[in-house]
């Protein structure tokens, strides 16, 4: 007998579902996978279906997928037209790599100035490592939308970095730093820095320490000890971390409109526009869509290096 | 790595850390408008604040949502991650484990878009939900926050001592009587930091906000960007230091919870 039927209040709800050839354990499965199904997955198919219709202006302002032809037949509307423009058109494309080139560079900047914090971490004694661990996080709680602010406060041309060099008589003219593509390396880089530095840190405390001392004993010098022991060693942390930082940073939006000039092009940032702005429905889902590929495809790398990996 | 270089790189990363959002905060108590020119102390912007009505109506939306959203994400998350981590095989697994982790990497601008376009369509042929508002932003807010108290859940789940589940089953209690009174009580410390963690991620984001919220649901995040993108004021700056203090104590509870449970264990 099933234990759910022995008590009491129960009964009378399990008989009825295993009438209908329910069990609770279905039930308790089907509440995630519903509202999961309904509010995750199915969206893709309907951005996957808007991508393929043209913007008309009505409510809703795309055409419908399915029409009533002058004879009563139904025929289906779709066409692979928005994709044809956003490959043709040399907007779309210098977006789509200068977002790639964007993250790239803010993934690099990312892994040099995160590596030696989670190393130092990773190798300091207790209680300071979890000090230092809390210290790296805390920032990471705070809004993504005051941490972009709080650069404009730093960058811009009469802002704190700008006053602190004039006023030590570094520099005579304010620099131009605000809306520049340095500026938005800077933002993302230290939105994502966590997300570098904790797949590291994970790595890194797994070090032998006697590994280390090892080398040194033989004669390495410092650097070439880092180079041949820990940098090989903690690879997977530094292609855990460089995904962590590079995947989010490629469709980026707040960033580049706080503290991104009028000519930096990231793709979600088009996006953005071409829905609030232009309007174009149907664009900005086709936009979406090759965006996921964008995204997909080093997930699917990693995996497969991971799987590699483990078969090895 | 040993001597001067790698105490200077870790201090330049910590202050890089650190310094804008220290300057952030001491720059709220600025009397001058000049946001980054000292102007002597002064609680000036946090009066402001208070008397600003669009700021304190979004920020009550803005509470609303996130409360809504935890208390969903919590249950969408927490069943997700026990029908993973104690149901074995069934039919679907693959795919509720895809649904349940993809969202914490999906830009929020995908996100935001196919969940409007989802809304827009199911008012079409359902005529639910009827426009746009608290409700459409809520159920976008759970089901990103979901996927965040799932990892937290699952972690605790297999951390857990399954022993206890098995002696109370042993002992005659039915699935949802060992659910009740040995799993629901050992995890609800976790559970408590997800809350959290789904209040503040709620509370904190713009992008799917912006698309799925309607007229007249503007909520705090989406208020600060429009007042922002026009350049720094210091009010923003008084704003950011209440929610940052706010988060901070959030974060320490949370923190907290956890530790204690994990010395408990």
């Amino acid at each position: 007998m099933n234990a759910l039927t022995r008590s009491a209040p129960w009964r009378g709800t399990a008989w009825a579902f295993g009438k209908l050839g329910l069990s609770g354990r279905s039930l308790v499965i089907a509440i995630p996978m519903l509202w999961l199904g309904v509010f995750f997955l199915a969206p893709f198919f309907v951005l996957g279906r808007i991508s393929l219709a043209e913007a008309i202006i009505a409510r809703p302002p795309f055409t419908p997928l399915f029409d009533r032809a002058p004879d009563g037949t139904l025929e289906i509307i779709a066409s692979f037209e928005n994709f044809r423009f956003l490959l043709e058109d040399a907007l779309y494309r210098n977006a789509y790599l200068s977002s790639i080139r964007i993250a790239l560079v803010s993934t690099v900047f990312a892994l040099l100035i995160g590596y030696p914090i989670a190393y130092y971490i990773a190798r300091a004694p207790e209680p300071k490592r979890s000090i230092l661990l809390l210290m790296v996080i805390l920032p990471f709680w705070t809004s993504f939308l005051l941490r972009g602010y709080a650069w404009m406060g730093f960058l811009r041309t009469n802002g704190v970095i700008n006053n602190t060099l004039m006023s030590l008589g570094i520099i005579d003219a304010p620099l131009r730093m605000m809306h520049t593509d340095v500026a938005v390396y800077i933002g993302i880089v230290y939105t994502y820095l966590p997300f570098m530095i904790l797949p590291l840190y994970a790595n890194l405390t797994k070090l032998d320490g006697a590994l280390l001392e090892a080398a040194s004993d033989l004669g390495a010098s410092p650097t070439v000890t880092f180079l041949t022991v820990p940098l090989p060693l903690s690879l997977p942390g530094i292609v855990a971390g460089s995904m962590l930082v590079f995947i989010p940073a490629i469709g980026e939006y707040v960033i580049p409109a706080l503290l991104g000039g009028p000519d930096t092009l990231m793709i979600g940032r088009v996006l953005w526009d071409e829905f609030f702005s232009s309007r174009d429905w149907p664009v900005a889902s086709a936009v979406a869509i090759v965006m996921l590929f964008l995204v997909v495809a080093p997930i699917m790398w990693l995996q497969s290096v991971q799987n590699r990996r483990g078969m090895d | 790595m040993r001597g001067w270089f790698l105490p200077l790189a870790v201090a330049f990363g910590f202050i890089f850390l650190y310094a804008p959002i220290v300057s952030l905060v001491v720059f709220s108590f600025n009397e001058s408008r000049l946001v980054t020119v000292w102007g002597g102390f002064s609680t000036r912007w946090y009066g402001e604040l208070i008397r600003d009505r669009q700021i304190l109506g979004s920020a009550w939306i803005s509470l609303q949502v996130a409360f809504w959203s935890a208390n969903l994400a919590v249950i969408v998350g927490t069943l997700g991650a026990f029908v993973l981590t104690r149901f074995g095989k069934f039919t679907g697994r693959l795919l509720l484990t895809g649904m349940i982790t993809a969202p914490l990497v999906m830009p929020e601008v995908i996100t935001g878009l196919s969940l409007l376009l989802l809304f827009v369509s199911m008012e079409l042929t359902l005529g639910w939900p009827a426009g746009r508002g608290l409700t459409t932003i809520v159920i976008a807010h759970t089901t990103f926050c979901a996927a965040f108290v799932a990892v937290i859940a699952q972690t605790r789940l297999r951390q857990m001592d399954e022993s206890l589940e098995e002696a109370a089953r042993d002992l005659g209690a039915g699935p949802v009587r060992v659910f009740f009174d040995i799993t629901l009580p050992v995890i609800t410390p976790a559970l408590v930091a997800g809350w959290l963690l789904a209040f503040t991620l709620s509370l904190d984001d713009l992008v799917i906000a912006s698309f799925v919220s309607g007229p007249g649901a503007s909520t705090l995040p989406m208020v600060i960007f429009s007042k922002v993108r026009l350049g720094v004021s210091p009010d923003v700056n008084a704003l950011a230091t209440i929610i940052i203090g706010f988060v901070l104590v959030a974060v320490i509870i949370a923190g907290w919870l956890m530790r204690r449970t994990a010395r408990r264990m």
